[in-house]
């Protein structure tokens, strides 16, 4: 190929997803934008934001492309059925996005402490980090089964599904959690 | 193949990937974290985090993408005038001109819409359009030296680059806006 036609595929290709993640972010972009009374409650929030999204983009990317290529290798049926497989598989996306949550709230609390800034306590970020990790990840388990089987079932190739449908999905229902599970969290405190 | 999809193998796999990226994830928070009385006095510019972020991540983990499948394919070297590099190169620099000005109009609405617009239009979309840039170039960058470091310690790029790449990426997403926000607006 010469260096056009790379350049023409290449951004005629990448354009469409780019755009509608960008989509995705700046309705996240939204939500966090509406939560200064929450990042006020809660210092320390926005440390976890950037880690907190990267884990659902990486756990549920994971998640799809497994299943995909199960689909691809005919491992796993184009719908929902408690196989094992699935459930397993579905299982270990949630408690791994749920453990990294977690070490990201942990982590967040004993840096922000040793630098001798402003940080909610322990408790408080632990609770958003799980209560947020948990519905998210069982919002993007449910569009991410969705949108593989069902884009396998009219006949696309779910590899190119997962990767717009993580980051756009996972920006959005990602940064709603957070905004629920905190409000959550302040008022049981 | 069955212990590879129990709920154990597939911890064994994921989790410290997982705790690795937190941690590097967390060098873009505490960046975050250090500017966030500007970013709360001008909530455009809060609107802007997430999506630049997550674009920023993209051009990389494209980018690293078709760079991985011309090396599969045997069509990639690691040249300067290679025309799979330069093509590709150019491609990164070109979405992020197209992307980053939309991304920063986008903010500055969505944020009159949620009333928080205290920055004119203009001051966001440069913000974005100059951190757009900024990254590309980065992008670009870190793309072609993790690719080129998988080549040479003969890893498979597609289990190490794009993961690397895109958070690496994302963490350069919010520093260079942190710089282009305090040259810009502070």
């Amino acid at each position: 190929m010469s260096v056009r036609e790379t350049i023409v595929e290449g951004y005629r290709g990448a354009l469409p997803t780019l755009l509608v993640s960008a989509l995705g972010g700046l309705l996240a972009g939204g939500i966090l934008g509406g939560m200064e009374a929450e990042l006020e409650a809660v210092p320390g929030l926005l440390v976890v934001v950037p880690a907190f999204l990267a884990i659902r983009g990486s756990v549920y990317g994971s998640l799809g492309s497994r299943l995909s290529s199960a689909l691809h290798q005919g491992l796993v049926e184009p719908h929902f059925t408690p196989d094992d497989r699935l459930v397993s598989a579905i299982a270990a996306a949630l408690l791994n996005g749920l453990g990294a949550s977690l070490v990201a709230a942990t982590f967040t609390f004993a840096i922000l402490t040793a630098l001798g800034r402003r940080v909610a306590p322990l408790w408080t970020l632990a609770l958003i980090a799980l209560v947020g990790g948990a519905l998210a990840g069982v919002i993007l388990v449910a569009v991410i089964v969705v949108v593989v089987f069902g884009g396998y079932r009219r006949g696309m190739n779910p590899d190119n599904l997962v990767g717009p449908t993580v980051t756009t999905a996972g920006d959005i229902f990602g940064m709603a959690a957070l905004f629920v599970a905190t409000r959550l969290a302040l008022a049981v405190t | 193949m069955a212990s590879d999809w129990s709920v154990s193998g597939i911890t064994r796999r994921l989790f410290p990937i997982l705790v690795a990226l937190t941690l590097l994830e967390l060098v873009g928070g505490l960046t975050l974290g250090s500017f966030e009385a500007t970013l709360r006095r001008y909530p455009s510019l809060l609107v802007l985090v997430p999506v630049t972020i997550g674009t920023a991540g993209n051009l990389g983990s494209v980018l690293s993408a078709r760079l991985s499948t011309a090396f599969h394919l045997g069509i990639l070297s690691f040249d300067v005038t290679d025309d799979e590099l330069l093509g590709n190169t150019i491609t990164t620099v070109l979405l992020a001109v197209t992307v980053f000005p939309v991304v920063g109009a986008g903010a500055w609405a969505v944020a009159r819409v949620t009333g928080g617009a205290r920055l004119p239009v203009e001051t966001v979309v440069a913000v974005a359009s100059i951190s757009g840039l900024v990254l590309a170039v980065l992008a670009v960058a870190v793309t072609v030296t993790a690719a080129y470091t998988a080549y040479r310690f003969e890893a498979d790029p597609d289990d190490v680059v794009i993961p690397v790449v895109t958070n690496v990426c994302d963490v350069l997403g919010v520093i260079v806006l942190f710089g282009v926000v305090r040259v810009i607006v502070t």
